[in-house]
């Protein structure tokens, strides 16, 4: 098992037929994902490697039944209509792999989705991938890269890194271990789905053993983490990395997450808030296979 | 960073009807003078450069005559105030304070309130972060529904504000959202709110950050590089912003720095060119680790086209005083990688005939990684330089990279210096 993706999740792509749309759609459904339809309004009729395209979700949902989950490939100005649409057509669950979205509609669409009582991932997240299962987005690249290091195993991984969100299961299978699930949260400086509201569902995951997550400075995802293990609401094992510890105040880094702000937010405050909740934080990321190893030997974490 | 001035700010706060001190910019001391005699009373002259406390900087001045006005002008215009230069004044009229407050909002991306906080302080004049809680109201806004005027009224009454201020200062507040939401702020304040002795509020002082990707819809701003830092854009910075802003195809992010390595001994500078933010950061932290400061911070990332790459590239190429290159991918990419392999090549091969010897280090791992790293090796045998190129063994090895960089730049400068004596 693991988490939130399952073989039979019914997936609708909205902006199929846009570069990325339509490579990663084909991806999706490559790697097991149960793709259904499409969506590019003046492109009704159409299909992406045999996926048909309709104009509205709305249509689509008439040809198909309900969606579970939409994955929009549409550019960031554009990305609160498709995502109102989505909600309006009662899907649950949002996967947004698209940067540079403006921030007050990114307020706009979390807060409707928060109405609507829906998930949104991202925006700026690559995506999902649970080996075995399927991905969401574009999480594993190819499927000749995803087969070969995406291997189906019991280490739970998040990250707020697209990159890292595909090198910790490359190190973790190297390291002879696997995956369950493998969730990029998303770069832009607000995102629908934290580490604290993904971890719950790990917790609840009988594959996942533990956890080795790819944190960043600024923001809060690592101190709401922190927060949650303090409380004893995620008991399984967590290994961190977080990076940025050079980085100055003030400067932001290519992620739009990545500033740190008005004094907080610093990898420093993070590592110790992480350390006191009792968390294996690692100096390298180089080091996770080896706190893997020490978690196996220990009887906290299963091979294969 | 997309930050505005204080003056181009209160442009904003005007355009939605706020009071604003009546003044002008000015570029020259006699155009301080001018709208010193048009202002017709006591002015205050202030220093339009993207930082806080300027006035202990020594960069607001007050002049009772346009002379005065002029010979301020002139000692601020052309001056270096906190590392940055001064290249336009704000005169205004000198207001008679009674009170000060504060006005301010953030956008709060935690779990459990993703939405805009609005502030307001009985407190103003002083760094918001000094002043202690009890003084700051604070409302989380529903962005659906917005922040409505008795919002603001009942900020204000939560501190006690007097009767006769408190109408003016909610009208401020709901002026300061609605500039926060058409603008697409991320952070926007009101520092000090006064409160003069006549009972006028209005807005002493302002300051504005645009959302990086809200620029592209104000174009009126004239930002002229989206990108959040602390200082203002460089000749490099701006031309990076202009092939990003060119080409939406993935990301290009650079930035020249001042890399400060703080008590440790610097090796040399390297022109750094990282892939993706996270492994980007991972390989500055090795770099740094080893006495090697990167002159600039790069990301491509996103699934860029070569062509974009290749200009990345030039553009750490650029900097001068560089001692060697680094491609820092620190990580097995999702995206296909012969597209940077393609990108970097060319580059090199433009770059690399102009710097015998030069020590370079390409890491390049994931998707389609043996193709790319095919491509890196034919496409950079015949050049006479020091290239090393690794794949995914090698994709957190920071240090150990970061060492083999060290070694080659201390080689390379050796040789550097035989050569000057020689010469």
């Amino acid at each position: 098992m693991a988490i939130l993706l399952t073989k039979t999740t019914k997936v609708v792509v909205q902006g199929i037929t846009g570069r990325e749309g339509s490579m990663r759609a084909k991806f999706m459904r490559d790697l097991g994902t149960n793709v259904v339809a499409g969506v590019t309004p003046g492109r009704g009729g159409e299909d992406v490697s045999g996926i048909p395209v309709y104009n509205t979700v709305k249509e689509a949902v008439k040809n198909h039944g309900l969606f579970d989950v939409s994955v929009t490939f549409i550019p960031g100005t554009g990305l609160k209509d498709a995502v109102f649409e989505a909600l309006d057509a009662d899907i649950k669950w949002v996967v947004m792999p698209v940067e540079r979205v403006p921030l007050y509609d990114i307020l706009e669409m979390v807060a409707y989705g928060k109405q609507k009582g829906a998930m949104l991932l991202g925006p700026g997240s690559i995506g999902l991938n649970s080996p075995g299962v399927g991905a969401l987005g574009w999480l594993g690249g190819s499927v000749e890269f995803a087969s070969r290091y995406f291997v189906p195993g019991h280490v739970g991984v998040i990250s707020r890194s697209g990159g890292q969100s595909g090198t910790l299961p490359y190190v973790i299978a190297n390291a002879g271990f696997g995956v369950s699930t493998v969730i990029h949260v998303g770069t832009e400086p607000v995102t629908g789905m934290s580490f604290a509201d993904i971890l719950p569902l790990f917790q609840e995951d009988s594959d996942t053993d533990a956890m080795a997550i790819f944190g960043e400075m600024g923001g809060s995802h690592e101190e709401e983490a922190a927060e949650l293990v303090k409380a004893g609401k995620f008991t399984k094992p967590v290994i961190i990395y977080v990076s940025g510890a050079w980085a100055p105040a003030g400067m932001k880094f290519s992620h739009a997450s990545a500033i740190v702000e008005r004094g907080s937010g610093s990898a420093q405050d993070k590592i110790t808030k992480l350390k006191e909740a009792g968390i294996i934080v690692v100096d390298n990321p180089n080091e996770i296979p080896r706190k893997l190893d020490e978690l196996h030997q220990q009887g906290k974490l299963r091979k294969k | 960073m997309a930050r505005l001035n204080e003056h181009e700010g209160k442009a904003l706060f005007k355009k939605a009807g706020m009071p604003i001190p009546q003044g002008e910019v000015a570029q020259t001391p006699e155009e301080a003078k001018k709208i010193a005699e048009k202002i017709g009373k006591p002015v205050v002259i202030k220093v339009q450069i993207w930082s806080g406390g300027r006035g202990k900087a020594g960069g607001v001045k007050f002049a009772d005559t346009p002379e005065e006005a002029k010979k301020v002008a002139a000692s601020l215009l052309g001056a270096t105030i906190k590392g940055l230069l001064v290249e336009k004044v704000l005169v205004e009229e000198k207001l008679a304070v009674e009170r000060e407050y504060y006005a301010g909002i953030i956008v709060n991306a935690k779990a459990d309130a993703r939405c805009p906080v609005v502030m307001f302080s009985t407190e103003g004049g002083m760094d918001i972060e000094s002043v202690p809680s009890d003084k700051i109201a604070m409302m989380n806004v529903d962005v659906l529904r917005g922040f409505r005027i008795y919002d603001a009224l009942n900020l204000a009454g939560k501190l006690k504000v007097p009767s006769p201020h408190i109408a003016q200062v909610a009208r401020l507040m709901v002026g300061l959202y609605e500039t926060f939401k058409n603008y697409g702020a991320r952070l926007i304040e009101i520092n000090p709110m006064v409160v003069t002795k006549d009972a006028k509020v209005l807005a002493g002082d302002c300051r504005i950050s645009i959302d990086d990707s809200s620029v592209i819809r104000h174009p009126e701003l004239g930002v002229k590089v989206a990108r959040e830092a602390s200082t203002p854009p460089t000749e490099l910075d701006r031309i990076a912003w202009w092939v990003e802003e060119n080409d939406l195809r993935g990301t290009c992010y650079f930035a020249e720095m001042n890399n400060d390595l703080k008590d440790r001994e610097v090796v040399g500078t390297i022109g750094y060119h990282g892939m993706g933010g996270g492994g980007a950061m991972l390989g500055v932290d090795g770099l740094n680790r080893q006495g090697l400061k990167v002159a600039n911070f790069a990301d491509t990332s996103g699934n860029p086209p070569a062509s974009k790459v290749y200009r990345a590239a030039k553009l750490v190429f650029s900097q001068p005083g560089i001692d060697g290159y680094m491609l820092g991918g620190f990580m097995a990419a999702n995206q296909e990688q012969w597209h940077h392999a393609h990108g970097v090549v060319k580059a090199l091969r433009e770059e690399l005939p102009k710097r015998p010897g030069f020590p370079v280090l390409l890491l390049l791992a994931g998707n389609k990684e043996k193709e790319s790293l095919e491509i890196l090796r034919e496409g950079t045998k015949d050049l006479n330089a020091r290239i090393r190129i690794y794949g995914g063994e090698r994709v957190y090895d920071t240090v150990g990279l970061a060492a083999e960089m060290k070694e080659m730049v201390l080689e390379y400068k050796e040789e550097q210096r035989a050569k000057g004596k020689k010469g």
